[in-house]
C-alpha cells in the first residue's frame, strides 16, 4: 500500500537524476506492483545503512506534528527541507489524506493522529529495524545523536537509559550534539565504557582547544558483504555556542569542512568504496557541505528535525552527493541500499519508513527493558497535571501552541512582563483531551539547565536579542544558521521582515496593551536554558509550568503567540 | 593596560610557530620585552590609526597570498583563534586588528626575514567583526581579512 507503483516511480526519477544507473532493476521492479505490507522493503544492492536521527529519548510511542512553519530564504526558498503542508505533499508527491501525508505534513493532525495512531517507541522501531535488517545482511544502523536527551528519565539517569536502548536496538555508529549537554565527563565515561565494542562515536568536528586535537574518532570503516565502506561523523558544529559552552570547556566544535575533506580523501585513500557522513548538521548546512567537499556518497543529517521522504542531489566537483534527513522521535526510519559495483557507487534505492506504531508488533525484549527503565520513575512521570483542549506542539518557526502555555506559566508564576522560551525542535504533541502528565511535559523541559530566570532587560537588549536569533534562523548563508527556531516569546508583539538583515529583521515590538517598547525603559524578562551558568536556587522550568498548569487544570490555546511576518508572501514554507 | 599586555603575552606565547621562531633564535629578542611594547597602537581607538602607529603608514594593498584563518561564528568571544598564513617572501612583521572593537590592535609579531610567516594567537572580540591581518614584507603592507561573528546564541535545535 505505501510502496506504492507512484512511489516507485518517484525512486526511480531520484536515481535518475543523480545520474545513476539502472541495471536490471527497472522493468522487473516496475511491475512489483503495491506490497500488501507497509513495511515491506525488497533488498537492493550490497551495502545498506538505516539512519534514525534526534530521537530525543523518546522510548514510547508520541504524537508529533510536523511545522506549519519551515521558511527558507535565499537560496533555500522553495527548496526542501523549506516546505510545509500542501507544498510539501505536491513537491513529495504524496496523496493528501493518506498515512504517508500524516507522517510527513501538519495537514489535518488531530484527525489524522486519532486516525492513524501514534508514531515510534523503541519496542516497535526495534520490531521494524530487525524486519528491515534481516533482509539486508550485514546493514549497518546509523544514529545522528540528540538521543540521550529529552526525557524525565534520560535526565534523571544521564543518558543511561538511552545508552542501553541504543545498544539493544542494534546501533552501530553514532555522533552527537545534546549528548555533550550531559558534560564531557559523562560522555567520555560512555563513549569509553558502554559504548566501547558496541557503538563508535564518531566526530571529526570535535577539538581540543588547546592543541586542536580531536576527542574523537573522526570515522569508522568496516567491510560489508566484502565492501569496505567509511562511515566519517560530523558532530552539531554550534554546540558551545547554543548549548552552555562551561559545561564542555576544553572541546571546540565548528563546521570544519577543509577537515572533512581531509579525512574523506584519507578514507578513500585507504579503500573505501563508500563514504557516508553521519551528521548533526542540520539540512541547509548538509546542502552546502555537500557541494563543497567531494567524495562523499550520501550526508545521513539530522538535527534540524527535517523528515525528507526523498533524498536531495547535490553535485560537487567529484560528482554528486545525496544528501538525506530523517526527521525526529523514532518517527523515521531510513534505508539506504547502495549497489557497489567496480569499487564505486552504480545505484542506489531509498526509503524513507514511517513508523507506525499501530502497524507494528512491540519487540518484547525492548518493551519490558522500558517498563523496567521507567519503573522507578513512574509515580513521578504519571502525575497528570492538568488536561489539554487543544492540540499542544511545539515545531514551527516562531511559536507552538505548547511553547505558549510554558510562556505564559512562566508570565504569571515568575510575574515578569516578558516571556522567552527557545525555539528548541524537540517536544512531542498532544491531542485535545489528553491529560498532561509531568512525562510530556519533560518532552518539552528535560535539559540539563533547566533554570528558570527572571532578568531586567533595556527594550533595546531585547531587540539586540532578537535580532541576533534572526539571523541565526535567518541567515542566506546557511553555515551562519545554527538549526534552531525562533526564541517563543510572551507579552510581547513584533514583525520580522524574514529577507532582512542582522539589525533590521525585527519591528513594531509592543507590550500586549499596545504599548511601544521603549528602548530605554526597562523590562522583567523570564526565560529558561540560559547558556550561562545559573544559581542552584533558582526554580527549574517544569517546576514554574507545573505549577501553572495544576492551577489551571484545563488548557486551553487557540492560537500561539506569532509575530507578524514579513518578506514570506508566497513562500511554500509558511501555510 | 595590564589587560591588554596580558593578552599580548599570551598570544605570543601561545603561537607554536613563535615558540618555536623564538627558541631557534629568528625573534629579535626586543620584540617580547616590555620595551618594545607598541603602547601608540594599542591605543589608537581606528583602526587606520592604530596600523599607522604601528607600521608608520595604513596603506596596505589586499594580497590573497595572506590567508586569515578564523571561526566564522566564534564560540567564545574572549579567546577566538585566528592564524595568519603569510604566503610572501621576507615577512618583517604581522599585526592582527578587529575593526569592531574599541581598541582594534589585538596583537602583533616581529620577525626575522627567515621566519616563516606563520602566526597564529588568540584574540578578544566585543561584538561582530572583520578581522584583518596587515603583513610587512619587503618594505609593503600587505592585507587580508576575515569576518567572525559574535554572537549571543542559545537556542539550538
Amino acid at each position: 500500500m505505501n510502496l506504492s507503483r507512484r512511489e516507485f516511480l518517484q525512486l526511480l526519477a531520484a536515481a535518475s537524476a543523480a545520474g545513476f544507473g539502472l541495471p536490471g532493476c527497472d522493468k522487473k521492479g516496475a511491475t512489483t506492483g503495491a506490497p500488501s505490507d507497509p513495511y515491506e522493503l525488497p533488498p537492493f544492492g550490497n551495502v545498506s545503512f538505516l539512519h534514525f536521527t534526534d530521537c530525543h529519548a523518546q522510548l514510547l510511542p508520541v504524537y508529533f506534528r510536523e511545522p506549519n512553519i519551515n521558511i527558507g530564504v535565499g537560496g533555500a526558498l522553495g527548496k526542501a527541507p523549506h516546505l510545509v503542508g500542501d507544498a510539501f505533499l505536491k513537491h513529495f508527491d504524496i496523496a493528501p489524506g493518506t498515512r504517508d501525508a500524516h507522517a510527513f505534513s501538519f495537514l489535518d493532525f488531530e484527525a489524522a493522529a486519532r486516525r492513524y495512531g501514534k508514531v515510534g517507541g523503541f519496542a516497535h522501531f526495534k520490531t521494524l529495524i530487525d524486519t528491515v535488517r534481516a533482509q539486508r545482511p550485514g546493514a549497518l544502523l546509523l544514529d545522528g545523536g540528540d538521543t540521550w536527551q529529552g526525557s524525565g528519565t534520560a535526565l534523571w539517569t544521564k543518558g543511561q537509559d538511552m545508552v542501553d536502548a541504543c545498544k539493544m536496538l542494534g546501533v552501530d555508529i553514532m555522533t552527537g550534539h545534546w549528548e555533550f549537554t550531559q558534560g564531557a565527563e559523562r560522555v567520555l565515561e560512555i563513549v569509553e565504557n558502554d559504548l566501547k565494542g558496541h557503538i563508535d562515536f564518531v566526530a571529526q568536528n570535535v577539538v581540543d582547544n588547546t592543541f586542536e586535537e580531536r576527542i574523537f574518532e573522526p570515522y569508522t570503516m568496516k567491510e560489508m558483504n566484502g565492501v569496505p565502506i567509511a562511515v566519517i561523523g560530523q558532530a552539531f558544529p554550534y554546540t558551545p555556542i547554543a548549548n552552555p559552552r562551561y559545561m564542555f570547556p576544553e572541546w571546540s566544535f565548528g563546521i570544519r569542512d577543509e577537515a572533512m575533506q581531509e579525512v574523506v580523501d584519507e578514507v578513500r585513500g585507504k579503500g573505501a568504496q563508500v563514504v557516508i557522513v553521519l551528521s548533526h548538521n542540520g539540512m541547509d548546512v548538509d546542502l552546502k557541505m555537500a557541494s563543497r567537499v567531494s567524495g562523499i556518497d550520501a550526508i545521513m543529517g539530522g538535527h534540524t528535525h527535517d523528515g525528507m521522504p526523498t533524498p536531495t542531489v547535490v553535485e560537487n566537483t567529484g560528482g554528486k552527493t545525496l544528501v538525506i534527513n530523517s526527521g525526529s522521535n523514532a518517527k523515521f526510519l531510513s534505508v539506504l541500499d547502495l549497489d557497489v559495483k567496480d569499487g564505486k557507487v552504480s545505484d542506489y534505492r531509498f526509503k524513507m519508513l514511517p513508523v507506525f506504531s499501530n502497524l507494528l508488533e512491540p519487540h518484547a525484549g525492548m518493551a519490558a527493558y522500558i517498563d523496567k527503565v521507567r519503573a522507578p520513575y513512574l509515580g513521578k512521570l504519571n502525575e497528570e497535571l492538568a488536561t489539554t483542549d487543544s492540540v499542544l506542539y511545539r515545531r514551527g518557526n516562531f511559536n507552538g501552541t505548547y511553547d505558549q502555555v510554558i510562556l505564559d506559566a512562566m508570565r504569571e508564576v515568575r510575574g515578569a512582563d516578558i516571556a522567552f522560551s527557545p525555539g528548541f525542535r524537540w517536544g512531542t504533541s498532544l491531542l485535545p483531551g489528553d491529560p498532561i502528565t509531568m512525562d510530556s511535559l519533560l518532552t518539552q523541559t528535560a535539559i540539563t539547565y533547566p533554570k528558570s530566570t527572571l532578568n531586567e532587560m533595556s527594550g533595546e537588549t531585547i531587540k539586540v536579542i532578537l535580532e541576533d536569533i534572526a539571523d541565526n534562523l535567518y541567515h542566506p548563508d546557511p553555515y551562519y544558521q545554527q538549526g534552531g527556531d525562533m526564541v517563543r516569546i510572551g507579552g510581547m508583539r513584533y514583525s520580522i521582515d524574514i529577507n532582512g538583515t542582522i539589525g533590521n529583521r525585527i519591528g513594531d515590538m509592543q507590550l500586549l496593551n499596545g504599548e511601544t517598547i521603549d528602548a530605554g525603559r526597562t523590562y522583567l524578562v523570564a526565560g529558561w536554558a540560559s547558556v550561562q551558568e545559573q544559581p542552584d536556587e533558582l526554580p527549574d522550568i517544569w517546576d514554574v509550568v507545573a505549577e501553572y498548569m495544576r492551577d489551571a487544570k484545563l488548557i486551553r490555546v487557540d492560537e500561539p503567540n506569532l509575530p507578524k511576518i514579513k518578506g514570506a508572501k508566497g513562500n511554500p514554507g509558511i501555510a | 593596560m595590564t589587560m591588554k599586555r596580558r593578552t599580548f603575552l599570551k598570544g605570543t606565547l601561545a603561537g607554536g610557530a613563535l615558540t618555536v621562531a623564538a627558541g631557534s633564535g629568528l625573534l629579535k629578542p626586543t620584540d617580547v620585552l616590555a620595551a618594545a611594547w607598541p603602547k601608540g597602537a594599542f591605543d589608537a581607538k581606528s583602526e587606520a590609526d592604530a596600523v599607522n602607529a604601528y607600521f608608520g603608514t595604513s596603506s596596505a594593498s589586499d594580497n590573497p597570498a595572506i590567508k586569515v584563518k578564523a571561526p566564522i561564528q566564534a564560540e567564545n568571544g574572549a579567546v577566538v583563534p585566528v592564524t595568519v598564513e603569510a604566503g610572501v617572501d621576507g615577512v618583517e612583521s604581522i599585526a592582527i586588528l578587529v575593526e569592531k572593537n574599541p581598541a582594534p590592535f589585538a596583537t602583533s609579531v616581529d620577525l626575522s626575514g627567515t621566519a616563516a610567516g606563520l602566526y597564529k594567537t588568540r584574540i578578544k572580540m566585543g561584538k561582530t567583526s572583520k578581522v584583518t591581518a596587515y603583513v610587512k614584507a619587503g618594505g609593503k603592507l600587505h592585507t587580508a581579512s576575515s569576518t567572525v561573528k559574535v554572537t549571543v546564541g542559545g537556542c539550538g535545535g
